[in-house]
């Protein structure tokens, strides 16, 4: 613990936070304003990873007050991992809004320009508060960070402005407002019992009981609505496929992790000693039918950017599979980083898809998928960018969604548990199914395709980055894992079985 | 605080979540539904001030009431958020209704 790490971690939660205030007081810089939060956020995301890697995990007492009174922050292999995501899919999905919001933003278009002006605003708090969130070391500081999390992603989803939008992003707005109070009742019955909200402190002192089982009952449920596991999902598709695109993008590859995030922390670290193989099966086999639900929806869906928003229902199953697959101490690590590697490619490719389809959808001035037939005459890049990404969702080599699930795969067959390997590999037949559903329309031959509007190279460019993103962090995976060690609640390698990529 | 009278309050506190549980899920109007969530949410600070009176000293617990601010302003800005989405969508569809009217 150093000032230049003090530093980086005021800038990812201080500086977006007062470029989110500048930005809203003068909306017309919100071009210089987005120029600085690139440098900022890339060099003290860089600046913690470096300082992770060279000395180890380590905690920040905020103004010098320590536990457990004051608020500490964590910085840890987890913690940066998920840093760098959100810093690398948060500036990609701006570079992509820069020209979206500008678009068509004519003098006379009201609307786009106010969009535009509280778009930046909103983006700005997303990032501060979901940085906050990844560093956060106590629950009730996570509970709100977590509330800052939702609030401005269900702003940004209204933003789009028409009456589906409004109404999916109340009803995300309920969801996500009873959710983070069944957490925070959680809260209070474990301050209450221990007088603290440390999760180190917990970790070491939490027995189970029946208050304990209550809490952590209330808390889990809570935050599985949020992050919309089976059977809690009905509110994503909607929100998820009527906001504006890059916010989908946003959505769907950072917002939900958030509260996954919390999850991991309460059951590997605060309330370690209370989680029970079957309640881990429970979370594991909700995973498994958000996997079979979620593609089954999305192989039915008319419209693109709802199968992209279905798909996210399915992919997050797979994240719960860490939940049964890490009980064993021996291969637990294997699953852990197999689930974290999921999370970072699915984040990645997410992003690609959805910016994708939201150019698909921009172009075509439409989003069904029976009429895009020929698109890619057109947008051959947007389209050849939504095969990459679809390339790391179904998880083939050497996609950053491969080395993932060959990590959960082969960690579910180092325990000999059959049935998790057999829906990893089920699950990707369906993701290939719903992916080549969108490709067959798009590739198909027509005299002359319908373009109406014509897309700016930016917007096609960055989603084709994002897309060579989520196959490329297959070949750094080494280094994922590496980073993902430190401060892990496992040991053990996580290639050991050694079919290194 | 007695053992009964702490009881008495945390048992009040999850009633009020329950209810107010209930009045956002229930099928009703967008109104009623953000009422409930106030409800829900003063149950908790219920709980939360409970527990800060549980100690023995005369002066309770200053940090579970710190939580209980911060959850208020929490719940301000939620309130306020879910009420600026249904007036807007009060006035969509108003319009609409209109429309078809001439």
């Amino acid at each position: 613990m150093n000032s230049a790490s003090q530093a980086a971690i005021s800038a990812l939660i201080l500086g977006p936070l007062i470029l989110a205030v500048l930005a809203f007081v003068y909306p017309r810089q919100w071009r210089w304003l987005c120029l600085t939060t690139f440098p900022l956020l890339s060099s003290a995301v860089l600046m913690l990873a470096w300082q992770v890697f060279s000395s180890g995990p380590f905690r920040i007492s905020m103004g010098g007050w320590t536990k457990p009174l004051g608020i500490e922050l964590r910085v840890d292999g987890l913690a940066v991992f998920l840093l760098i995501i959100t810093t690398g899919i948060g500036l990609g999905v701006m570079l992509y809004a820069m020209r979206y919001f500008e678009r068509d933003s004519k003098p006379g278009n009201v609307d786009q320009i106010q969009r535009q002006a509280y778009f930046w605003p909103l983006c700005f708090f997303l990032l501060a508060s979901l940085n906050a969130l990844f560093l956060s070391a106590d629950i009730f500081n996570l509970y709100v960070t977590l509330e800052l999390t939702g609030f401005s992603a269900v702003a940004l989803i209204a933003l789009a402005g028409k009456g589906p939008a409004l109404t999916a992003a109340l009803r995300y707005l309920f969801v996500s407002l009873s959710g983070s109070l069944c957490y925070l009742l959680g809260v209070a019955l474990t301050y209450g019992m221990y007088a603290t909200v440390d999760t180190s402190l917990l970790s070491s002192e939490v027995e189970p009981n029946f208050v304990m089982w209550t809490a952590l009952i209330l808390m889990t449920g809570g935050l599985v609505a949020k992050a919309a596991l089976f059977p809690i999902h009905f509110w994503l598709p909607s929100a998820h496929a009527n906001a504006p695109s890059p916010v989908s993008a946003l959505l769907s590859a950072l917002v939900v992790k958030g509260s996954f995030y919390i999850l991991l922390r309460l059951w590997f670290e605060a309330f370690d000693a209370l989680v029970t193989p079957a309640a881990a099966y429970l979370l594991g086999w909700l995973g498994v039918a958000a996997i079979f639900w979620g593609s089954y929806k999305a192989l039915i869906q008319p419209r693109l950017k709802l199968l992209v928003a279905y798909s996210t229902v399915a992919q997050l199953g797979y994240l719960f599979l860490v939940f049964p697959l890490a009980l064993t101490e021996s291969s637990g690590f294997v699953a852990w980083s197999g689930c974290l590697l999921f999370l970072g490619a699915h984040a990645c490719a997410k992003t690609a898809m959805f910016l994708t389809a939201g150019n698909i959808l921009h172009a075509a001035g439409h989003d069904r998928i029976r009429d895009l037939d020929g698109i890619t005459h057109v947008l051959p890049v947007s389209v050849f960018s939504f095969a990459l990404s679809g390339i790391s969702l179904v998880g083939l080599p050497p996609s950053s969604g491969f080395v993932a699930k060959w990590l959960l795969l082969n960690a579910s067959l180092t325990q000999g548990k059959w049935a998790w390997a057999a829906v990893i590999i089920l699950g990707s037949l369906l993701a290939a199914a719903y992916i080549m559903r969108v490709l067959t329309h798009a590739f198909t031959r027509v005299a002359e395709p319908e373009l109406t509007n014509p897309i700016p190279p930016v917007m096609e460019w960055t989603g084709f980055t994002l897309a060579l993103l989520a196959i490329a962090l297959g070949f750094f995976s080494q280094w994922s894992v590496e980073l993902l060690r430190f401060g892990a609640p496992f040991t053990g390698a996580a290639f050991s079985v050694s079919v290194s990529p | 605080m007695t053992e009964i009278a702490l009881i008495l309050y945390l048992l009040a506190g999850g009633l009020l979540f329950v209810i107010g549980f209930y009045g956002v899920w229930a099928p009703q109007e967008l109104l009623r539904r953000i009422l409930g969530l106030n409800i829900m949410g003063s149950g908790v600070f219920l709980v939360f001030i409970a527990i800060a009176a549980q100690t023995r000293d005369p002066i309770p617990d200053p940090v579970p009431h710190a939580m209980v601010l911060t959850g208020i302003v929490v719940s301000v800005c939620g309130t306020g958020l879910a009420l600026a989405l249904v007036a807007r969508i009060y006035s969509m569809t108003r319009d609409e209704s209109e429309e078809r009217q001439q």
